[in-house]
């Protein structure tokens, strides 16, 4: 008996499967994988974005599937690949642009624009600073998406207890250290920095470029070639080893990306460098006025880009590239650029976003969020070479040596040089 | 004898046998023999992602290896690793296994809330010790500024950063190890103890000189699976410091997974591979050999 009604059930069930495939024609089905980097409801808003999508396009339908963190999503397209089932579209790094397109993983995207009558106009209402990281080689690889840059967030309670003005944050790297050492009490550093692999090279493209004397910082644009033992670069790397070890205004050792904003927020230090996205969390939980500013400039202002981009798998059918770009035009059209950006502190990442009246008004109501806009003209690419994960990581571990005494801050980055410079060999 | 004559009477047809055995060996078969001699065979080659095909380059990757001062520093750290976590999980087991060695309502209760570290993920052990070890803010640390030594930050400094993971290994691996010691006591004859004490031998000789050269066999069982599982490790170097500072804290496991999965080296991760098998060969022999020289199964 319950033989026989459980076969009832599984053939019905087939039948009504097969039912629904024959009725009318079947939506175009899209994977999208994407990676969240600062929490749950970014994760959310993309789903009901895509739903929206879905709802106003209904011969596709783009599933988005949450693959975790920047990295595991690498990790897991990777594998889909090579697994013969790739995602039709997905958002990772801007910065993986190089390899995205050496491993063609990701494919150029001039030929959609070109044949969107709107392309143009769509590409050119990118704010510049952004754009800067899509190409290689000429070619446009990647759209930008949810796309950050780093500001100081300062305690403007502390900076009155020791009689600076709470409306005149640090201006360069001069100012940064005198009021980094009236903060400095037993109970408080007078800055923070997180320099964890992963963090030090986002906060290191920065002071470079607010030191740098080729305009470009860390490495050339076309990706193949890196600088990082210039004088300038090394003066950079001293002056953190200076915060920690000589004026002694900043926390020995590695301190995590995730903790710095903790330890913010409890007034164990006074002013950090950290990402715009983390913003709505700052303003939820400070219970004490603070203030965002630019970074302290060196020889002149300068800040790192980072962020997500959204590229198209190489490979897929033309009907499913069609299908992904207009997924990806719905994504990034103005309305939404400005509500993801109010909704998750990322900067908004059109021209045309800013003069919608909802930007206009959370700026009018928040002036702390525009600073980030401001400095926009200021920031450049965070470091991205080909093989830029090793990248990083050659970054990083020496700085890291230098951090932890390992290494003076010339020694370093020499070593990153070579390192790097081995590692680029195979692409020039 | 006469019980092994009537089992070798009966022929099975050599069918049977094979589909018996068929399950287990294809599983074998696919899932280690195969990739382990794929892992060989790439590790002679040049293979990233995006390439259309391996390149043959002989030696190349290993001598690669051998030259790169991070790799000889992974190799160390390993080591290291493994002597900090091995020994001292091995003694505390050992003497864990001892304190609940014994009948009594409440022993299986005690026996249980040892045991349960090792019962949960490494993923959220290593979550949760982050937090102990977080800087200025963590348990540790709050403990190390109200004794006066001040906040020490332990993950970010190269000395410090093994010794504070295998701390916490130890106390994972710890009652793990216990079960085995525990199977281990309870299989020594009572009477031989009961002799022993009649002769007026005290506990501590006792232990000495009867408990723990019958415990050999469980130890070197104990220290083989104890050694190999500490080089079977990288969740929480992932968790806990991705290797910061400068690969001070970067194991052989996670290095391979960082060059085939982030770095997407494929023939260098492969070469690495080989290398963590012939280590644990290396660890494995000493038990497959001296099965039954030296060592006093009871």
């Amino acid at each position: 008996m319950m033989k026989r009604i459980l076969s009832l059930a599984i053939s019905l069930l087939l039948l009504l499967s097969m039912a629904t495939a024959l009725a009318g024609d079947a939506p175009l089905e899209l994977s999208m994988y994407f990676p969240v980097n600062v929490g749950g409801s970014a994760a959310a808003l993309i789903e009901k974005m895509t739903e929206d999508f879905n709802a106003e396009n209904p011969d596709i339908k783009v599933s988005p599937v949450y693959t975790g963190n920047y990295d595991d999503t690498v990790t897991k397209i990777q594998t889909a690949i090579q697994g013969g089932n790739p995602p039709d579209l997905f958002v990772s790094l801007a910065t993986q642009r190089f390899t995205m397109a050496s491993t063609k993983m990701a494919m150029p995207l001039d030929g959609l624009i070109a044949a969107d009558p709107e392309g143009a106009a769509f590409i050119d209402d990118f704010i510049d600073g952004f754009m800067l990281d899509s190409y290689v080689e000429g070619a446009i690889y990647s759209i930008p998406f949810q796309r950050s840059t780093m500001v100081m967030y300062y305690n403007k309670d502390a900076f009155k207890e020791v009689g600076l003005d709470p409306e005149a944050p640090p201006k360069n790297w001069t100012e940064l250290v005198e009021y980094a050492q009236k903060l400095t009490n037993e109970n408080r550093w007078g800055v923070g920095l997180a320099l964890n692999s992963g963090s030090a090279q986002w906060a290191f493209t920065g002071f470079s470029l607010q030191n740098c004397t080729n305009e470009v910082g860390l490495m050339s644009a076309d990706g193949k070639e890196v600088y990082f033992n210039t004088p300038e670069n090394v003066e950079a790397l001293q002056l953190w080893l200076d915060l920690q070890n000589k004026y002694k205004v900043m926390a020995p050792g590695i301190v995590q990306w995730t903790d710095l904003p903790t330890q913010f927020l409890a007034g164990q230090v006074a002013m950090i460098y950290h990402t715009t996205g983390n913003l709505t969390n700052i303003r939820n939980n400070a219970d004490f006025d603070f203030g965002v500013a630019f970074l302290p400039a060196g020889r002149q202002y300068g800040a790192p880009t980072g962020g997500g981009n959204f590229y198209i798998t190489s490979g897929i059918s033309e009907e499913r590239q069609q299908a992904a770009w207009k997924y990806i035009r719905f994504m990034c059209s103005t309305e939404r650029a400005a509500q993801w950006s109010i909704d998750t502190g990322y900067v908004a990442t059109r021209e045309s976003a800013y003069e919608t009246d909802l930007l206009k008004n959370y700026y009018a109501d928040f002036p702390a969020a525009l600073v980030a806009y401001e400095q926009l003209p200021y920031a450049q690419p965070e470091l991205t070479t080909y093989s830029a994960a090793e990248m990083w990581r050659i970054l990083n571990d020496n700085i890291q040596a230098a951090v932890t005494g390992e290494m003076t801050a010339e020694e370093a980055l020499q070593t990153a040089q070579e390192q790097g410079e081995e590692l680029l060999y195979d692409f020039q | 004898m006469k019980s092994n004559q009537s089992l070798t009477r009966r022929k099975d047809p050599a069918w049977i046998v094979w589909a018996l055995l068929a399950p287990s060996l294809i599983i074998m078969l696919v899932f280690t023999v195969y990739p382990v001699f794929r892992s060989i065979a790439f590790s002679f080659t040049k293979y990233r992602l995006g390439m259309d095909a391996p390149e043959f380059i002989w030696l190349d990757n290993y001598q690669r290896l051998l030259k790169s001062g991070t790799f000889n520093k992974v190799m160390v750290n390993t080591v290291v690793y493994a002597l900090l976590t091995v020994l001292p999980s091995m003694i505390i087991g050992l003497g864990l296994a001892l304190l609940v060695n014994r009948p009594g309502k409440q022993v299986g209760f005690i026996r249980t809330s040892y045991f349960y570290p090792s019962v949960m993920p490494m993923i959220a052990i290593a979550s949760v010790w982050m937090f102990i070890y977080m800087a200025q803010n963590g348990l540790f640390d709050q403990v190390m500024i109200a004794l006066g030594f001040g906040a020490q930050n332990v993950l970010s400094n190269r000395n410090t950063v093994l010794p504070a993971m295998a701390l916490m290994y130890v106390w994972r691996e710890a009652g793990y190890l216990m079960v085995f010691y525990l199977s281990g006591l309870q299989a020594i004859n009572a009477e031989v103890l009961e002799a022993a004490t009649i002769d007026g031998a005290t506990g501590a000789k006792c232990f000495r000189h009867i408990t723990l050269p019958l415990l050999a066999p469980t130890s070197l069982f104990v220290s083989t699976i104890a050694f190999t599982n500490s080089f079977k490790l990288a969740d929480h170097v992932i968790i806990m410091t991705e290797g910061a500072p400068n690969n001070a804290s970067t194991l052989l496991l996670y290095y391979i997974y960082q060059q085939g999965f982030t770095n997407l080296n494929y023939g260098l991760s492969n070469a690495l591979t080989v290398i963590m098998l012939v280590l644990l060969l290396i660890f494995s022999l000493p038990r497959f050999f001296s099965q039954d020289r030296k060592i006093h199964y009871s």
